[in-house]
């Protein structure tokens, strides 16, 4: 009777070429006199060769390419002090100029600075309120997930009374409410979260113009915007496009069936 | 846009190997937009430590940080990331029906990527970084942090649990 014991976990490693010299004199000269072990690496070698041939790493999605530069670079724009010790070049002046930005005016407003060129004005502002609602620990004036609660909340502090829907059971919660300002008016925001993601939802009367909805990336947030049923609404999150985008359609659906 | 040269340097290390950190992270969460989620994390905290990245080798370093990454997610979710029974009825693949049995229907392809997903975590990984990730065992000892000897033992178990939901005749019709 041939012992096979220990030669058990060695063959797996041995298929692997990871068998250091000495064991694998040993894996071999067993595998010569015994004809179970010998098919068990024959089958062994089937399944790498399976598991290599068609689990080849999945190639990641394009959007997500484009995500992860952008947050980069938005993450290296804010923090990245000089290093210490070397020939000042122009990217590091850029970089400690930025330092003494953030030094004086703070997170906050360089959170504004550092959005509001390049964007159109309302897209900034949408944009800066989110980031600011994020930074300030300001997130909701009302906190809660019922959205009775939040509705007539804003009665009095609004010459319109927006739309809060409950969209709960399709995995987005309602956080609360919060009063802020787009465009110098004061405006609703609705606070949703879809996992460890804040949706700010901002919702003012439109009249009777509507807009298809358009989602559109900036910085590595995404923002989903339109008017329907006398509503203009813009959310805004650094939750994926495609989510978002679910959400903003929900978002019409409820407001045009009020 | 601000870059340092620093900053420039990890792009260059780190991004390459983008499709590798999404292929883990999909495996471990098994789903493709918390695994994006978790890939962006994970990126801006390698960013963070960049500094402690002592230069070898670039991609078991940023895997390391993927893993903590999904792993420290998992437990945030759950609170209990090594209950795998639970997690495999919940997650592994359709529910109703036993996860092993189901890894026998379909494509190859399908029935082999659905076997792995079928394995407990700490399988599950091992499996991802050798065979799909094409790591050595040294590599992947440094990445999940445990011994050279465990990796081995860890591997073979694994590969077994996979002889039994894929039988042979089926790998050889490829």
């Amino acid at each position: 009777m041939v012992q096979c014991e220990g030669f058990d976990i060695q063959l797996s490693a041995y298929v692997d070429g990871e068998l250091e010299g000495l064991a694998v004199a040993g894996v071999e000269a067993h595998l010569k006199e015994c004809p179970a072990c010998a098919a068990r690496v024959g089958r062994e070698r089937q399944l790498q060769a399976a598991l290599r041939t068609h689990l080849s790493p999945e190639q990641a999605p394009e959007e997500l390419h484009r995500r992860v530069r952008e947050s980069l670079h938005e993450a290296m724009a804010r923090a990245t002090p000089p290093a210490p010790g070397r020939a000042p070049r122009v990217a590091q002046w850029v970089a400690l100029a930025a330092t003494i930005v953030v030094a004086v005016l703070g997170g906050r407003e360089w959170a504004m600075w550092s959005v509001s060129h390049r964007m159109a004005p309302l897209e900034s502002q949408v944009l800066a309120a989110h980031v600011r609602s994020l930074q300030l620990s300001h997130l909701t004036d009302v906190a809660t997930s019922d959205h009775h609660t939040v509705k007539p909340w804003f009665a009095g502090k609004l010459d319109y009374s927006p739309p809060v829907p409950e969209l709960d059971s399709l995995g987005f919660r309602l956080i609360g409410g919060r009063l802020d300002y787009v465009l110098d008016r004061p405006t609703a925001a609705i606070v949703y979260a879809r996992r460890q993601h804040v949706i700010n939802l901002f919702l003012w009367p439109s009249g009777d113009s509507t807009a298809a909805l358009k989602v559109e990336s900036n910085r590595g947030y995404q923002s989903a915007h339109g008017a329907a049923g006398g509503m203009t609404y813009w959310a805004i999150s650094d939750l994926n496009a495609k989510e978002l985008q679910q959400f903003a359609q929900l978002i019409t659906g409820d407001i045009v069936s009020r | 846009m601000v870059e340092t040269e620093s900053g420039t340097r990890f792009e260059q290390l780190m991004l390459p190997h983008l499709d590798a950190a999404y292929s883990l992270a999909r495996y471990l969460v098994r789903d493709v937009h918390d695994a994006e989620d978790l890939v962006q994390d994970a990126y801006l905290r390698a960013l963070r430590y960049f500094d402690s990245f002592r230069g070898g080798d670039e991609r078991a370093w940023l895997l390391t940080i993927v893993r903590r990454t999904c792993y420290s997610w998992l437990k945030r979710r759950r609170d209990r990331p090594s209950l795998t029974e639970f997690d495999e009825a919940e997650h592994g693949v359709e529910l109703g029906k036993d996860p092993e049995a189901q890894a026998v229907d379909g494509a190859l392809r399908d029935r082999l990527s659905r076997a792995v997903e079928a394995l407990p975590i700490e399988f599950r990984e091992v499996v991802v970084l050798r065979d799909v990730q094409d790591l050595s065992y040294k590599e992947i000892a440094s990445v999940l942090g445990i011994p050279l000897g465990t990796v081995m033992s860890r591997l073979a178990r694994a590969r077994r649990r996979l002889q039994t939901m894929l039988p042979v005749e089926d790998l050889g019709r490829t």
